[in-house]
């Protein structure tokens, strides 16, 4: 017994030395208070030397952490704990974070840059007024080819897809949205339909081209498609750029019916410590030239017009990357539906790629 | 003082159930009964039931789960019996349990390399003038890869069963006349039954819900429970949902094991 209370006194102390350790680190953080950035964005989603530029501009120290996904980014500023003064959640997962309470409102105001942002690009569903985000790259869902197998005109459209030509050859990416998104498309109905029967249609719509599915995959879309694996990929702007990058066979379709358009958003948590901080740096990335050499290192779209004339000729013309105005107003941002309905997307989902 | 020695070494024992059996389990169970909107409800239950789509990706799941353990045990059982007839068996088990070492995201990775359409395989099957193949998400890739990685987990308790025999038995069956294919079946196997048990339990468990390998290899043509657990907590956020499957595997799992149980010898019959 006595050996017992030995090692539950024991278990204390180290406890209690635990607990004075961190006090103390808390402590010496909010001395440097005014000296530190915290961002918390995606793997390699800002040019490194824009954060080196940074530091030497206004002498903060940036902290920079990652994440994979917006879920996982969510779960982690919702748990409390963080004091990131920035972070870059998608459209939809904004739109739950002002939900939540777990975002502060910007003013606007102290960002002078503010005016750079295009105005096709602000006031969105997701934030009608940008009063708690303001967008950092856009991009569409779209069709990858490649051209050693497949010609140009044959993937201009959603329905081209369900060619029997097409068979086994076709990656899907591994998202009910999406993929329910793009028969709903086909199908003339909105890619944020709450209507059951419209989503069971366009199922069975999906059921019809599994013929012609090789895998409903997710990351590893970029590693097939480099490696020729696959003739055609159901993709994000995103990650095609990225894949184009490394295979010159490869080209990217906004098929002009409509798709879907997402956008990343820098927003500060409520939990954020440095907020001067985080408005300078918002400042500093809405810049049009760092905007630009952002955009350029990571090849997404970026929703500054005054950066536009700082992209090479070839970037800012591409009309995969900034697809025409004609194409541009048949785009749908998602909207962050009902937990039910989300929950019918992905039954229905599961559904589909259970059907072979 | 002895038994409260006993009580004394049975703490780390004791506080390792309840946290990290226990506790998990009690979790799963109560995060089952509550629906996507945090309402308390048997509807997750009710819902899987009556869902064709849970009850077939379930009859999925343990058919592959099965293929998986029928696989390996085809292959396992020959090698481990050559195994423990070589000379340096130990090394050479060294050898197959080797691999278990790296990283099992890594082995799927080259895999991958091996059967793309582009990969060493086809390479190898274009040369000999059998054309390229689709061999990466198809059920045959899937049973291939997850029969090689489950192998080691197979063999080795068959060869420490085979290890435990005592020579003089086999002998003695021998002497009393019983041919060599009699004293394999009527000694061997009965003997090495228990680790039979076990190297299938290490397997069938662990392969009822593989969800890695069914979208790497599999490209999710392949779906098992582990794929729909894996989408209702990361993609859905369905928690309860998710929790429910995790229930049924829980409860899939006891049966195998029950099933699978070491039984109490009745009479001479199997001793």
């Amino acid at each position: 017994m006595k050996k017992l209370i030995a090692i539950f006194v024991g278990i204390l102390a180290v406890c209690a030395v635990i607990a004075g350790l961190n006090h103390q680190m808390n402590a010496k953080t909010t001395s440097n208070e005014k000296k530190v950035l915290n961002i918390y964005n995606w793997g390699d989603y800002i040019d490194p030397d824009l954060i080196t530029k940074f530091e030497k501009q206004t002498g903060y120290h940036v902290v920079y952490e990652t994440f994979d996904s917006n879920e996982a980014m969510l779960t982690k500023i919702k748990q409390g704990g963080t004091s990131y003064d920035l972070t870059v959640p998608s459209d939809y997962t904004v739109q739950r974070m002002i939900k939540s309470g777990l975002v502060a409102k910007i003013d606007k105001s102290k960002l002078s840059n503010y005016k750079n942002i295009d105005s096709r690009f602000l006031n969105l569903s997701f934030d009608p007024n940008n009063d708690y985000s303001i967008p950092y790259f856009w991009g569409t869902l779209g069709i990858v080819y490649n051209d050693q197998f497949v010609q140009a005109d044959q993937v201009q459209h959603w329905d081209q897809l369900w060619n029997p030509a097409f068979k086994k050859s076709i990656m899907l990416t591994d998202s009910a949205r999406d993929m329910l998104g793009v028969a709903l498309i086909t199908q003339g109905h909105s890619m944020n339909t709450t209507n059951y029967s419209e989503l069971k249609s366009a199922q069975e719509k999906l059921n019809l081209l599994m013929p012609n599915v090789k895998a409903v995959v997710a990351d590893e879309i970029k590693m097939y498609m480099k490696q020729n694996e696959a003739k055609i990929a159901v993709t994000y702007s995103g990650e095609a750029s990225e894949m184009m990058s490394y295979n010159k066979h490869l080209h990217y379709v906004v098929p002009d019916e409509g798709s879907n358009m997402w956008f990343d958003n820098i927003v500060i948590p409520k939990t954020a410590k440095h907020k001067a901080a985080a408005y300078d740096f918002i400042n500093f990335m809405l810049e049009p030239k760092n905007a630009a050499q952002n955009a350029e290192y990571i090849g997404y779209s970026t929703p500054n017009k005054a950066a536009m004339k700082y992209l090479p000729a070839d970037v800012r013309n591409d009309k995969q990357f900034y697809p025409a105005e004609s194409t541009v107003k048949n785009l749908e941002v998602y909207k962050d539906l009902p937990l039910k309905v989300i929950g019918n997307y992905n039954d229905l989902f599961l559904e589909f790629k259970m059907s072979k | 003082m002895e038994m409260q020695k006993k009580s004394f070494f049975m703490v780390p024992y004791l506080a390792w159930i309840a946290l990290f059996v226990v506790a998990p389990m009690a979790l799963i169970l109560y995060q089952s009964l509550f629906d996507i909107t945090g309402h308390f409800t048997f509807s997750n239950y009710t819902s899987y039931l009556e869902s064709t789509t849970y009850l077939k990706m379930t009859f999925n799941s343990i058919w592959y789960a099965f293929l998986i353990t029928f696989f390996t045990l085809l292959i396992s059982y020959p090698t481990a019996y050559l195994l423990n007839r070589l000379k340096n068996k130990r090394l050479w088990l060294l050898l197959i349990i080797l691999p278990t070492w790296i990283n099992l995201l890594l082995k799927t990775y080259a895999f991958i390399g091996l059967f793309s359409q582009n990969g060493s395989v086809n390479d190898f099957l274009r040369f000999v003038g059998a054309g390229s193949h689709q061999i990466l998400f198809t059920d045959f890739s899937f049973i291939f890869v997850a029969s090689y990685i489950e192998i080691p987990f197979m063999i080795l308790p068959i060869f420490n069963s085979l290890d435990e025999i005592n020579p003089s038995l086999i002998n003695a069956s021998r002497d009393l006349g019983a041919s060599a294919w009699q004293t394999f079946k009527r000694v061997i196997v009965p003997l090495t039954m228990p680790g039979v048990k076990s190297g299938f339990q290490a397997v069938f468990i662990p392969s009822l819900s593989l969800f890695m390998i069914t979208r790497l290899i599999g490209g999710n043509r392949v779906i098992t429970l582990g794929t729909a657990i894996e989408e209702h907590f990361l993609v859905t956020q369905n928690w309860g949902m998710g929790s429910t499957i995790g229930v049924i595997l829980i409860i899939a799992m006891f049966v195998v094991m029950f099933l699978t149980r070491e039984r109490k010898s009745k009479g001479g019959q199997s001793r």
